[in-house]
């Protein structure tokens, strides 16, 4: 289907500069069937969006690779590459997610499958190669049997989606100077944090992380965690009317991109 | 001697560069003191223009108002919600309400702190209409508390590109997450153990999550909303 189609008729809408055409290249969005997803073509085109919010970056240099943003992608294209794997994996293991839960893990695997397409495409977008996937050792050297042990799977599954929130946001400072980008990345960053929310009270949690308490969680996992117990946004003290717990699940906390790439290197081989 | 302090509906148009807007707003905040201390006593009264409607503001400071309003419209829900349950609600849920409640009131008076210290005026204390919705039901209420949470994930993915100062959009990412783990959990609990958490209703086949553009947002919640507000800004009003 016909991405090349659409961009056609996109490149006659007056959102768009004439240097849209160049985008041409971008091929490998898999479906586009509906309006919504459409909204998301803008992505990588952002940064020559002539009525964007920041349209300073009309300049013919657009296209050139801006390493903070690809270099944001890239760490973005590797936690999905790991999600995926992981799911599509769990997934394919006869008799380890119960009946009860595989629509679940189906849905979240179905997503994180589309994020490894749509980073891919992203980056092919803006001029760069996307990385290559991984190796993974889900078992971070024998650590973990995610893969024989359902409890050790979902344990994972949340230590990966809650990750992945606080990675995302970490980034939003590097893809904000591409308004699609920055968009679609939280589109993306919303997502994670569903799943995250699902698989969480799947395992008798709270959907929302109250301090530094993962919940059932090992020790192994405590970076995942680590400052989410912050209770003091832009000066303001979330504690005071709720208390501690009340106020630090009610804003996440991101980690830095060092951090995020930290917590997936225990996972490569 | 009657002083008059001309409040501004229009909200701040300072320079609105990322890295000086907080500072700014603190020269703003100590700007309006000093009108303040030119008080002799408190006769006083403000002057709004001769329409009352506020506007909400420009620039961040009109994103903050947004997310101030939207997050006054939750709370105020809310509050509803776990002063009087309703019947037959399970401990999990009572849970869930009572949680998501303490977390949108911190929203709310995060806002209005966050406004007050960028020297702006925050948007008054609105007022909210339910109309058709049962208090008492346990459907209609979990499908409000659905709508609301939905349209706060969207509303703050379609906002993140107005926003200029790089603290404020990752404070916004920082609270869009909790939305959308509320928005999950409430799906659940609606539909246990379906893939409703983050259906296909709202997460396309390209796997990005809903983004609305405020006019949209506001168009679609605007049923809410008892009290009128303008965003010129973002062509609302």
């Amino acid at each position: 289907m016909n991405l090349l189609n659409i961009l056609d008729k996109l490149s006659d809408d007056k959102f768009f500069s004439t240097e849209t055409s160049r985008l041409g290249s971008l091929k490998s969005f898999s479906e586009f069937g509906k309006k919504a997803a459409i909204a998301a073509v803008p992505l990588g085109l952002g940064s020559m969006m002539a009525t964007s919010a920041k349209a300073e970056t009309t300049s013919s240099s657009a296209i050139a690779p801006a390493t903070a943003l690809t270099d944001a992608l890239q760490l973005a294209l590797t936690l999905e590459y790991l999600e995926d794997e992981y799911y599509a994996t769990g997934i394919a293991k006869a008799g380890l997610i119960p009946n009860a839960d595989r629509v679940v893990f189906q849905q979240i695997s179905k997503h994180e499958a589309a994020h490894v397409v749509f980073l891919k495409a992203a980056l092919t977008s803006l001029g760069v190669t996307p990385g290559a996937k991984p190796n993974f050792d889900f078992t971070a050297g024998g650590n973990f049997q995610p893969f024989t042990d359902y409890q050790q799977f979902m344990i994972l599954a949340q230590a990966f989606e809650d990750t992945g929130v606080r990675a995302y946001k970490g980034q939003a400072g590097n893809v904000a100077s591409n308004p699609g980008v920055l968009q679609a990345a939280l589109q993306i960053h919303s997502v994670e944090a569903r799943h995250a929310s699902q698989v969480r009270r799947m395992r008798a949690n709270k959907g929302w992380i109250e301090l530094k308490n993962g919940g059932n969680m090992p020790a192994a996992t405590d970076a995942v965690y680590a400052g989410e117990e912050n209770v003091t946004q832009a000066g303001y003290n979330t504690s005071t009317l709720f208390g501690a717990a009340a106020g630090s699940a009610s804003f996440d906390e991101t980690i830095t991109g060092a951090q995020a790439v930290a917590i997936a290197s225990l996972f490569i081989a | 001697m009657e002083k008059q302090i001309q409040v501004s509906s229009k909200g701040l148009t300072l320079d609105t560069n990322r890295r000086n807007f907080l500072k700014l707003g603190g020269v703003g905040l100590a700007l309006a003191g000093l009108t303040l201390a030119g008080c002799r006593d408190d006769n006083y009264q403000y002057m709004g223009p001769e329409d009352p409607v506020f506007d909400l503001g420009k620039g961040d400071v009109g994103i903050l108002n947004y997310a101030y309003a939207l997050e006054q419209l939750e709370a105020d829900f809310y509050t509803k919600v776990v002063n009087s349950f309703y019947t037959g609600i399970s401990a999990e849920e009572k849970q869930v309400f009572t949680d998501i409640y303490n977390h949108e009131v911190i929203h709310r008076d995060f806002f209005k702190a966050a406004i007050t210290a960028a020297g702006a005026t925050p948007t008054p204390k609105l007022e909210f209409k339910y109309d058709g919705i049962d208090f008492k039901s346990r459907a209609s209420i979990l499908a409000t508390a659905k709508a609301l949470e939905d349209t706060g994930v969207a509303a703050y993915n379609g906002a993140g590109k107005f926003i200029k100062n790089l603290d404020y959009l990752v404070i916004a990412g920082k609270i869009v997450s909790v939305e959308a783990r509320h928005a999950s959990a409430i799906r659940d609990i609606i539909n246990p153990g379906s893939g409703d958490f983050s259906g296909d209703d709202v997460i396309g086949a390209n796997g990005l999550d809903v983004a609305k553009d405020p006019k949209d947002i506001v168009a679609a919640a605007g049923a809410f909303f008892k009290t009128p507000f303008t965003w010129k800004e973002q062509g609302i009003g």
